[in-house]
């Protein structure tokens, strides 16, 4: 064990992860951020804290990382490649080691078109991939990427995403190699609907060995209603939601159709559980935090280990 | 080439109606191929810039003028600079290099762009152009089977697309293609895929346009010291 996280730990451990997301709040409301962490709180190992998610603006993730940090959770940071570039980066990845966060989930990040300042230049500098490369390179060679030496490198345990469903299929699991190969230890997943594609996807990366080098958190998100699918399926770039799903959740009257989702979402976990080499769920209930803790205990997955 | 696409009408005019004779001065190279600013798209904003000022009863006198190429020296000639000389004001229809190089030979007088220029690219069919390249100084195409991330990705990845791909599309607008399902299939059909699995590390920005305006100089073709530019 290389970090002090706990989702490092319980993964060593051999335990089924399990973590959620808060999305920080559209103001300096720091109580915003402590209400969603209490429904959070002790229902799941790691809080991932998205970074500008969709790029609209919002409370920065360090900061509301610090904020869960202090209820006593082990927040996942998030960061992205659109809005800093390698001096940031480098910078922002010290500060939070050193304010005592243990994991970072490197991204790319939505493109600014999709948020609220559409007129803004983003900066890409780096990528994804390399993000992760400059993540590991802080902590294992102790070096900046100018290739000074640091001086207390920055203990992270290093995630990345990864989305089994986009296009073109068949570099995905390539892809996920060469994050695992840049230095990714877990990864989790955009949210699976279609889960007999994700097995085949899963497949590859077993064929890959990669299964055994990071850890596989799938991704869930569960649905609110068929509208909710239906607008998933034709706005989200890159997401499978298969119309045998839109129309199970059809088929119920509109009022319990949220309960109808829940359910989907926990028999979606038990497949996923039973998938070789899947060592976690991540739980992505956007603004519906308050049902994860349902989720978690239906799903047969309550209590956490303790920290 | 450089692609260019001509400013809005209005915003031109009221340029134009605040001097009292206005030239305007195409180049006859790439904003003649994108059809933006050569001889032909000076002739029509001529019209229209005379028969709004007709219409709206504003005084103004527009003349016409077009070059081989405004980023150049040598095509600045006596009769041009006469042109430039009689009129209040140009408005340039070239590139802004062109409007850059103009204001510059002609410091006195007062230099407006009449294009957006856009981007480097290639006709990909009569009417359409297409951006190819971002001219980052140093060119690595080669690795991504001749298709350019930094120019052609949104986000200009060097390791792959990114999550938002579908369909062969970019997430950010569904009629563009996105350059990484374009190299995925490039590299499949030369059977060089796998070498997408080595890590492009950190690219060198220092060469494009972050490290400042860039210069290139050839010795062999500078002329004698007396007569060099100093820059
Ligand atoms: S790599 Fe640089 S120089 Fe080469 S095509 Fe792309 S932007 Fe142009
Ligand atoms: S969809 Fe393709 S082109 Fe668009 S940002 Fe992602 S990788 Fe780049």
């Amino acid at each position: 064990m290389k970090t002090k996280s706990n989702i490092e730990r319980l993964l060593e451990k051999g335990e089924f992860v399990v973590t959620s997301e808060c999305g920080p709040p559209r103001g300096s409301d720091a109580e915003a951020v402590r209400k969603k962490g209490n429904l959070l709180k002790g229902v799941v190992d790691g809080v991932n804290v998205t970074d500008n998610q969709t790029s609209v603006v919002r409370m920065s993730s360090l900061s509301s990382c610090i904020i869960l940090k202090e209820m006593g959770f082990d927040p996942i940071w998030q960061l992205v490649c659109r809005d800093r570039n390698r001096i940031a980066i480098q910078s922002d990845i010290l500060g939070a080691a050193a304010l005592g966060i243990n994991n970072l989930l490197c991204l790319s990040g939505d493109h600014q078109s999709f948020g609220d300042n559409p007129k803004a230049k983003n900066v890409y500098d780096i990528d994804s991939i390399q993000l992760i490369y400059t993540a590991k390179t802080l902590r294992d060679e102790g070096k900046f990427l100018g290739g000074d030496e640091v001086k207390g490198a920055p203990m992270l345990f290093i995630g990345a995403a990864e989305n089994p469903f986009a296009d073109p299929f068949e570099i995905r699991a390539l892809r996920l190699g060469k994050k695992v190969k840049a230095g990714a230890e877990f990864i989790q997943t955009q949210c699976i609907y279609n889960v007999e594609k994700f097995s085949k996807w899963m497949e590859e990366v077993r064929e890959r060995g990669l299964h055994e080098k990071c850890a596989i958190l799938a991704g869930v998100t569960p649905l609110k209603s068929a509208g909710m699918a239906k607008y998933m399926k034709k706005n989200v770039p890159g997401m499978d939601v298969p119309d045998s799903l839109i129309e199970r959740l059809s088929a119920v009257p509109k009022e319990n159709q949220a309960e109808e989702g829940i359910k989907i979402c926990v028999e979606m976990i038990q497949q996923l559980k039973e998938i070789e080499g899947v060592r976690g769920v991540h739980i992505m209930a956007i603004e519906w935090e308050e049902k994860v803790a349902e989720i978690v205990k239906a799903a047969g997955l309550s209590p956490r280990p303790s920290a | 080439m450089i692609v260019a696409e001509r400013k809005l009408f209005d915003d031109l005019y009221a340029k134009a109606s605040k001097h009292k004779k206005v030239l305007l001065l195409g180049c006859g190279t790439c904003v003649t191929v994108c059809m933006a600013g050569g001889e032909k798209e000076v002739d029509i904003l001529d019209s229209q810039l005379k028969l709004a000022s007709r219409e709206r009863g504003d005084d103004f006198e527009v003349t016409t003028h077009t070059i081989v190429r405004q980023c150049d020296d040598e095509f600045f000639d006596e009769e041009t600079s006469r042109k430039i000389a009689a009129a209040d004001a140009v408005i340039t229809l070239a590139c802004g290099v062109g409007v850059q190089f103009c204001s510059e030979k002609y410091p006195e007088k007062r230099v407006y762009a009449g294009v957006n220029t856009v981007f480097y690219g290639a006709t990909v069919e009569q009417g359409l152009w297409e951006e190819r390249c971002a001219g980052c100084g140093e060119c690595i195409v080669d690795q991504f089977a001749g298709i350019c991330p930094v120019a052609r990705c949104a986000k200009s990845l060097m390791n792959g697309p990114c999550g938002g791909s579908s369909n062969g599309k970019c997430e950010v607008d569904k009629e563009t293609d996105c350059a990484w399902a374009l190299i995925v299939k490039r590299m499949k059909e030369l059977g060089t895929l796998e070498e997408l699995s080595e890590i492009t590390l950190p690219k060198d920005w220092s060469t494009s346009r972050d490290g400042g305006p860039r210069r290139i100089v050839h010795e062999s073709l500078r002329l004698d010291e007396g007569t060099k530019k100093e820059g």
